[in-house]
């Protein structure tokens, strides 16, 4: 255990909170969840910054895929108040909301798709309700390119979701949720069922978009490799709360014992030892594909 | 109120002109640029986006597209532009959006065909699951342990105990309003009196029964369909059989079950509180007194006429069952489809039930039992 303490991977230190002086894309505060008399969250605070992919990690069952559905507003809290964008959703008006909805976009754990419409389909839902101006054959192109850009087959893009595979329902899910380009992308294990290839064709795909449209990432994962290749902070949820938030090297400076197990298990040595070696590769100039 | 993204034309050279964009490229600004770039038929040598304050990856696909369309060059892009379209580039695909439609004279036959064909294969597959439920309660009298008796008591109490209110309710006003014609139309015979074996009989040889029928089917059958049709989305029932449950021991015979043992006593209590319905209307407009309209109904309503509503009552329930389940089965691919099952399980169940209703009566006024 002792040997791992030392952070072996120095990433440019990030900013600490208190001199982090950007804007944020997403502030919740105080933000309290009970189903009945359990309480999944009490009093929790949470800031992501814009253009960051912050990853969420947590045990099963610790309120991560809750926490999301608080900040798109789908379950109610019962205390706190949350901010997406420069809005509020706990006070939000209506129409307030509706401009908001269409800046975001969201991909469901269960994927979540309309399951009468084929994948083409279910991408120019979105695109229908939020700009009805743009004509049919701009709008069949869009969804064509997006079906491609998440990673799914050509073929795909007219089966119904009941034709899918269980990993390619996933990407026809994040095809969706990038239908409208949106400033901010909910991700809720978005790499859980993909094949190894797949999932790092994913993270680099995702790196890309964020670093070229300049997105947000809410990223829930239970992927370790993917909180090690793309994300640029990570944040802990554990006992109804985010215990830590940093970069990866951050936490492990701290010694909370569930954090330190997670990063520092058999699995968390795995992924950190793979990801050294990509990195010695990508020193040497091998003729790789 | 929307500030559109727009071109212009810059400079005609010989080997055609440079097209010019500007404004914002992004997807809530291009609905009307779309249209007009596509209806540019003079050659376009370059496409220039120096102008471009913002751009997105439809932005891009659009300049991309363009670039295309025309042989063009792209001039003028920025880091993010270059990138955006590159991206745009590799993701480019021809496929359908939806699965292609044939034209109309070739889809509307197919649908017939497959329709009249489909009543075939329904009606084999119909004798096919009710031989499967034969079998499985076969399996289960030989081997009762196998039987799910929380199950059929589960479906016993939503399809009996809790639809009581809502049947007794309906069976006392249709006694009101049977007892009320009946009297209108018989006093001008001076025949008033008979109104009692009028409510009497119909109500327990017939309207008791079919109505309960009905109300089962509606109530019941259709949220048979809808459930075991979601699970069968879920997969539910593919987890069932992989664990050696079979769903028509779990699911389909404890709510056969439950319906063929309720519908009698649900047709028996809805015929009891149609007379005590028409007894009430009696007591207070025709001056027959309650108690009266009630003992009349011993003498005047053949004992075989309670035996014709109980011999109906479990086949009706049977049908109402069958149809729900199987409906149900049937579910494969989407939302919608449990729908269309469930509607389909009701509309089978109540024209089967009235159908049957008709060879009964002939059947019973045959045998003598009139
Ligand atoms: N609608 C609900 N009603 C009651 N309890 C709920 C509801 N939704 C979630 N919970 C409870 O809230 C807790 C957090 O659930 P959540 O789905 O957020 O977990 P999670 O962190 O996403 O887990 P996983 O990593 O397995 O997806 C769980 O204990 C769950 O039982
Ligand atoms: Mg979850």
């Amino acid at each position: 255990m002792a040997e791992n303490q030392q952070p072996d991977i120095v990433e440019e230190a990030a900013p600490n909170e208190e001199h982090y002086n950007g804007d944020y894309a997403i502030v919740v505060e105080g933000l309290t969840n009970r189903f009945g008399d359990q309480a999944v969250h009490e009093n929790l605070s949470l800031k992501v910054r814009r253009g960051e992919i912050l990853g969420i990690v947590g045990g099963s069952g610790t309120g991560k895929s809750v926490l999301m559905r608080s900040i798109i507003g789908l379950q109610i809290p019962s205390e706190g108040h949350i901010e997406v964008l420069g809005h509020s959703i706990t006070e939000a008006e209506p129409d307030e909301q509706i401009g908001v909805r269409s800046r975001w976009g969201v991909l469901f754990q269960g994927g979540a798709l309309f399951s009468t419409l084929t994948v083409g389909e279910n991408v120019e839902v979105p695109l229908r309700q939020f700009y009805p101006e743009i004509g049919d054959e701009l709008r069949h192109e869009i969804a064509r390119y997006k079906v491609r850009l998440s990673g799914l087959p050509e073929e795909a893009t007219s089966k119904y979701p009941s034709e899918l595979s269980g990993g390619m329902k996933k990407r026809a899910g994040l095809a969706r949720a990038l239908a409208l380009d949106p400033e901010l992308l909910f991700l809720d294990e978005p790499t859980a069922g993909l094949d190894p290839i797949a999932a790092s064709a994913f993270d680099r795909r995702t790196r890309e978009l964020t670093d070229t449209l300049g997105l947000t990432v809410f990223l829930i994962t239970h992927d370790l490799d993917t909180l090690y290749e793309i994300c640029d902070r990570v944040a802990v949820l554990a006992d109804g709360q985010v215990i830590a938030v940093g970069t990866i090297p951050e936490l492990l400076a701290t010694d909370h014992p569930w954090i330190q197990e997670y990063f520092n298990g058999p699995r968390g040595r795995a992924a950190k030892a793979s990801r050294k070696r990509a990195k010695a590769m990508d020193k040497q100039p091998s003729g790789k594909a | 109120m929307t500030e559109w993204a727009s071109y212009t034309f810059e400079e005609d050279n010989a080997d055609g002109a440079e097209l010019a964009l500007a404004g914002r490229l992004i997807i809530s600004s291009v609905g009307s640029l779309d249209g007009e770039l596509r209806n540019i038929d003079r050659p376009i040598a370059r496409v220039d986006i120096a102008q471009v304050e913002e751009i997105d990856t439809v932005g891009a696909w659009l300049v991309w597209r363009l670039a295309r369309d025309h042989d063009a060059e792209i001039t003028g892009a920025n880091d993010k532009a270059q990138r955006l379209i590159e991206t745009v580039r590799s993701s480019a695909s021809t496929a359908e959006i939806a699965p292609p439609r044939m034209p109309v004279f070739e889809r509307v036959p197919e649908i017939v065909g497959l329709t009249v064909t489909g009543w075939g294969k329904g009606a084999i597959q119909l004798v096919g699951f009710f031989g499967s439920i034969l079998v499985a309660f076969w399996g289960m009298v030989r081997q009762p342990s196998r039987f799910q008796t929380k199950a059929l008591v589960r479906q016993i109490e939503l399809v009996g105990v809790n639809s009581l209110g809502i049947i007794g309710l309906m069976s006392f006003l249709i006694g009101i309003v049977i007892a009320q014609q009946g009297a209108v139309q018989l006093r001008q015979f001076g025949a008033e009196i008979y109104t009692i074996n009028l409510t009497g009989r119909i109500t327990l040889r017939e309207l008791g029964v079919l109505m309960t029928a009905i109300m089962v089917a509606g109530r019941s059958g259709s949220a048979f369909a809808a459930q075991i049709g979601t699970m069968k989305l879920t997969e539910e029932v593919d987890a069932m059989r992989t664990i050696g449950v079979s769903p028509i021991e779990a699911l389909v015979i404890p709510r056969i079950l439950a319906a063929v043992l309720m519908m009698p006593l649900l047709g028996f209590f809805s015929a009891v509180i149609g007379i005590i319905g028409g007894a009430f209307l009696a007591d207070v407009a025709l001056d027959i007194p309650f108690f009266t309209f009630l003992a009349r109904i011993q003498e005047v309503v053949p004992l075989h006429d309670v035996w014709v509503g109980l011999v109906k009552a479990p086949v009706f329930g049977l049908i109402v069952g069958l149809a729900g389940c199987y409906q149900g089965m049937q579910v494969k691919s989407n939302a919608e489809e449990v729908g269309l099952r469930t509607t389909m399980a009701v509309v089978q169940a109540i024209f089967m039930v009235i159908v049957l209703d008709a060879f009964f009566a002939v059947f019973f006024t045959e045998v003598g039992w009139d």
